[in-house]
This record gives C-alpha cells, structure tokens and sequence, in this order.
C-alpha cells in the first residue's frame, strides 16, 4: 500500500469505518456479548463487596439499588476475622511451594529428558506422565482415597503390615501440605516441563557442540548453556503464575481433603473460603469482599511482577 | 593431544551411567502417572466380599464385574445413564459453541487492515489479568441472566476464553496469508463468504486444537454443576462423584443416627461402584488420549509464543 493511500485512509471516519466493516463488527459480536455477560459486568458486581447486599425479588438490578453502601465494612469484618490471616497465610504459603517446586521439578525435568538417548522411550514417558493432567481434581481425589483411606487404603494396609499403626489421613491435619505439594507437582509436572523441554530442543546444538569441544562437561553444559538461553521462558512463566498467587487451586483443596472439617487449618484457602461463604452463609457483602481482595491483589502482583521483569529483560516481559 | 571426535550424537545425551539412572528415575515417575489410574480400574473389578475383608488391593482375590451390571442395570442405571447424557451433551453442544465464538472473533482481531483490531483484542485480553470472582460470577448468572439449574449454566461460562482466541489468532496469521483475503475481495466475495469458504477450510487444524481443549474442559467440569445444577436431571458424572462422596462424608459425619446410615448407605453406590463410576468418567479421556496428545502440545506451544 502506498503512502497516499494510507493517508486517505486515515481520514475516513468512524461511521465509514462501522459500516466498511459491518460484517467483521457482526462476525465478532457474539465474542463480545460474551465477554460483556460473562466478563465486565461481573466486573462491576464486585460493588457488592461495598454494600449491605439483599436479594430482592425484583432482580439483580433492583437488589443492587436497595441494597445500602457500607463503605469498606465488608472488608473490616473479613480482616477483623481470624479467617482471613489464615486463609491468607495458606493461599500463599501454598503457591510459593507450588510455585518454587513446578519450577524446580519442570525444569529438570525438562533437562534430563532432553539428555536422554533413547528419544522414543522420551516419547512415551511425556505421554505418560502428561496424563494427570487431563483429569479432573474429582476423579484424582478418588485416586487419592485408594491409597488414604483410613480402613481399605494401600498406604494403611502397608503401614500395618509393617508392625506400625494405622494414620487416619482425613483427620490428621499434619500430613496434607505435603500430600498437597506432591500431588500439585504429581499432577502438571507433565504439562509445566512441555513448553520448557520445547525450547531446550530449541537451542541451537553448536552452542554445546564449541563447548564440548572446550572441554565442559555435562554439569556445565547445563548451568552455562541450557539454563541461560530458557531464561527468558522461566521468566514469562514465573510473571503469569505470579498472577495466580492469590488463585489457589480450589478443585485440588475442595476435592482431594473430602470436605474434611478436622483439616480446615491447613486446607482453607481464599478459594474455599469464598465458597463456603456463598453456599453456606448469607452474608453475600463479605464474600464478595474477599472475593475482590483476591482478584484485586492478584491483578496488582501479576502487574508487578511484570513491571520487574520489563526492568531487569525488556524482551522477556509479557505487555 | 588425543582428538576427541564429537559426532551430534554426543551432543545432547548422558553417559551411559547417568543416562540409565535418570532413566530410571523418569520412568518411575512416568509410571506413578498412570498406576492409579490401574489401581482404580483393578478395584471396580473386585468383589465387595474381598474389599471388606482385605481392603484395596493390586491384586484381588475375587475379580467380578458386579460393579458394572448394577451401575447399567440396577437401580443405579437410570441416574448414571442420565448423568452420562448430560455429561455427553454438554461436551458436544458446548464446543461446538466454544469453538463457533472462538474461530469467528479470533479471526476478526487477525485481520491486519480492520482498523478496531486493537480495540477488539484488548477488550479480550484485559480478562486474562484480572478476575470478576467466584461472587460476583455467581450473582450475575442467578440473578441477572437467571441460569441457575438449565443446561446454560454448564456451557455458557467456559463457551469462550481468551487462552483459546490467542491460539487461533496466531493460528490464522500464520496460515492465512492477507493477499488471499484481499484477492477474493477482489473477486467481489462478501466477508462471511470469504470466512465460510476461504478461511475455515484452511483453520480445520487449529479448530481441532482449540476444539480439543474446549471439549476436554466440558468434560472434566464439575465446577459449574457444583456452583448452579440443584436438579438431578442435570447432573453430569464429574458432579454426581463430588455427591456420592459428599452423601458419604455426611453419613459418616453423623454416625449417630445408626439407623439412618444403615439406609443411607444402602442408597449409595458400594465401593467398586463407586471406583466405577471414576472409571467410566475418565475412560474417554484416557482412551482417545494417545491420539490428540499431539495436537495439544501443538497448541500450547502455539498459544504460549507471545506477539
């Protein structure tokens, strides 16, 4: 195209525009309704975190209106609670974990497979291990059972076999952040190490070629060569799981502990906070107050973080 | 000095010691990944009389397929039958809507000359950073849209997503070039004539990817079930294992009233039915697994290649 033509275009404008491209407008319009209903105006339902909420039986917008404004009530309640220091404690607690260890296990991962000969038995063990994570928390927390159960699991049968006494795992709060961390990292270290064993393939071999003929051995290959050039990929991934620091896997905490309420110190987390808070009680306000404390300080922290690493690697940033 | 001769073979591989321990350890891992879901299949096949007496087991001392004929005979059939219709239906019906709203958007913010790209593709990414909550989703979908115990409530919120346009999107740029767009606009072809007969033809293998990951979401989804779906007509099998597990807790949770746990129990499935259930709710998954695997890596490694 042109400059002129360009130009020209540029001056057209906005009623041209909408009626030039009517039928792109109409092809997008369904995704955006979309996004409207399911998006930005449960964006905006968040007000409720800031008024004394009522259902009314004349519909959403008329319970909105009657409802009162409380100001930041809602939320002087939520942290006044005991609740909210340990739901708090335990989201992120637990995503540091989740985080440090995905990144740790995914990586090497990542490497050894990358390293190893026989690349069809890689094949075979990245289809394996990859399949925990198409299934869902529900039928994983009866893969758990079979092992847990205090009277027919395999881990008690084990455990009493051997002369020891049998732990009933659903009331013994002690075990479940490590049964937690194992079973995060059991399920997606699979799909965590693809992206990462992708771009070690990725790297051109003459890097390790030059240093092998240096002299390094594998141990340096990998600290100087490998681990550097999959920076910038660690970095995009740690900024995105940052931003779901304050998410915490509500299908792993719901499902896998079996609702148990001897465990609620160590398995309460924002997630099943929020969800007992809007099936169990009527104090909807509250909820949504922790509700939006939660999308708010994560939105903050993925912004952060991004804004970090734009600092430190301007091309490894997301936006 | 001695030469040493590297070949590409060298490149890339352990010694012959590392290479068989990491092996090893790889395998065990890769192994863990798939035993349980063995050990699921092996318990629905044992006889109730072994679970009691010898509990959970790699290998039972009575094998039957009681299991089995009670969940599609007995009086359990009409709840897992329906429980798989709804599961069924959903899945179809509902990537076929994801994939339709996906396909159609994302190929709209590809298009370099229309001047609202940009707007259009904020509009959609924005949703990446930030979350309505569990709250306010939950308030707008019962009292605003009123879809609380319908069919909608399970396919509408995960009918479109912005991971799957970014995918699709990438997907269009690299296989449909502007100037085939421009040459049949050329040859007077309308937009949507442009889009049914030029790009969709070209998109079959990126829909397929999108289409995998949609159909798999409506699967495995329990959490809109849990949160919307009170009627038993509307169960799908994810979300009646949370309430055969939930029945039991709360039996178990009350065991005072003897006599009604006895009833209660009697109502639920037995434990290999149960393990059955999981089995029939996953064997899908896992038996078509091996053939779209590739397609869903292809897909992730796309949609995680930013702009």
């Amino acid at each position: 195209m042109t400059k002129a033509n360009i130009n020209k275009k540029k001056k057209k404008g906005f009623l041209y525009n909408i009626k030039e491209y009517r039928a792109l407008i109409l092809m997008a319009l369904p995704g955006a309704i979309w996004f409207i209903f399911f998006f930005y105006i449960p964006v905006f339902a968040n007000v409720v975190a800031f008024k004394d909420f009522h259902i009314s039986p004349d519909g959403f917008i008329q319970s909105l209106k009657e409802s009162a404004w409380v100001g930041f009530d809602n939320f002087k309640f939520l942290f006044a609670s005991n609740d909210a220091w340990l739901i708090t404690r335990n989201t992120l607690a637990y995503n540091i974990v989740f985080l440090a260890m995905n990144l740790l296990f995914a990586i090497t991962f990542a490497i050894i497979m990358s390293e190893l000969r026989n690349k069809k038995a890689v094949k075979v063990y990245h289809t394996m291990s990859l399949l925990p994570y198409f299934l869902s928390w529900v039928v994983i927390s009866y893969f758990v059972y079979a092992f847990l159960s205090p009277d027919k699991g395999i881990l008690n049968q084990w455990i009493t076999g051997n002369g020891g006494t049998a732990i009933n795992w659903y009331a013994d709060p002690k075990w479940w952040p490590l049964i937690f961390v194992v079973m995060n990292v059991w399920k997606s270290l699979g799909y965590n190490s693809i992206i990462y064993y992708a771009s070690v393939m990725g790297i051109d071999p003459t890097y390790y070629e030059a240093a092998m003929v240096d002299g390094a051995n594998k141990w340096q290959q990998i600290k100087n060569i490998t681990i550097p050039q999959i920076l910038p990929m660690m970095s995009v991934l740690l900024i995105l799981n940052i931003g779901g620091i304050f998410r915490a896997d509500f299908g792993m905490f719901y499902n896998v502990p079996r609702n148990s309420g001897a465990l609620y110190e160590v398995t309460a987390v924002l997630d099943t906070y929020i969800y007992n808070g809007l099936t169990a009680t009527s104090d909807i306000g509250m909820t949504a107050a922790a509700g939006l404390y939660q999308s708010a300080v994560g939105a903050c922290l993925l912004l952060l973080a991004n804004l970090i690493v734009r600092k430190l690697d301007p091309d490894s940033s997301l936006f | 000095m001695k030469k040493e001769k590297i070949s590409s073979v060298n490149v890339r591989s352990f010694n012959t010691t590392a290479n068989t321990i990491f092996n090893i350890v790889i395998a065990l891992f890769a192994i863990s990944c798939v035993i349980p879901f063995i050990f699921v299949i092996i318990i629905s096949l044992t006889s109730e009389n072994s679970l009691a007496s010898n509990g959970y087991s790699f290998f039972p001392k009575e094998i039957s397929t009681s299991a089995y004929t009670y969940l599609f005979s007995g009086t359990m059939s009409t709840k897992i039958l329906r429980a798989l219709g709804v599961t069924v239906f959903v899945t179809v019906f509902g990537t076929i809507v994801n994939a339709t709203l996906t396909s159609l958007y994302a190929y709209v913010i590809s298009r370099s000359n229309f001047p609202y790209k940009k707007f259009f593709t904020v509009f959609a990414l924005i949703t990446m950073l930030f979350t309505p909550g569990m709250v306010a989703n939950y308030l707008v979908m019962t009292n605003l849209l009123h879809l609380k115990d319908t069919i909608w409530a399970l396919i509408l919120p995960s009918a479109l997503g912005p991971f799957n346009i970014l995918v699709m999107r990438t997907f269009f740029i690299k296989t449909i070039p502007d100037s085939i767009i421009e040459s049949a606009k050329i040859d007077g072809a309308t937009e949507l004539k442009i889009f049914r007969s030029i790009v969709l033809p070209l998109a079959v293998p990126g829909i397929a990817t999108i289409s995998l990951f949609a159909a798999l979401g409506y699967w495995n989804d329990w959490f809109n079930a849990l949160l919307y779906v009170q009627n038993d007509n509307l169960v799908p099998l994810q979300y009646l294992l949370i309430k055969i597990q939930n029945n039991l807790e709360y039996l178990s949770s009350n065991s005072g009233m003897s006599a009604q746990l006895e009833g209660g129990l009697a109502a639920l499935p037995s434990e290999s039915a149960r393990m059955a259930i999981v089995v029939i709710s996953t064997l899908p998954i896992v038996l078509t697994y091996p053939f779209f695997q590739k397609y869903f890596v292809g897909g992730l490694t796309i949609g995680g290649v930013k702009e």
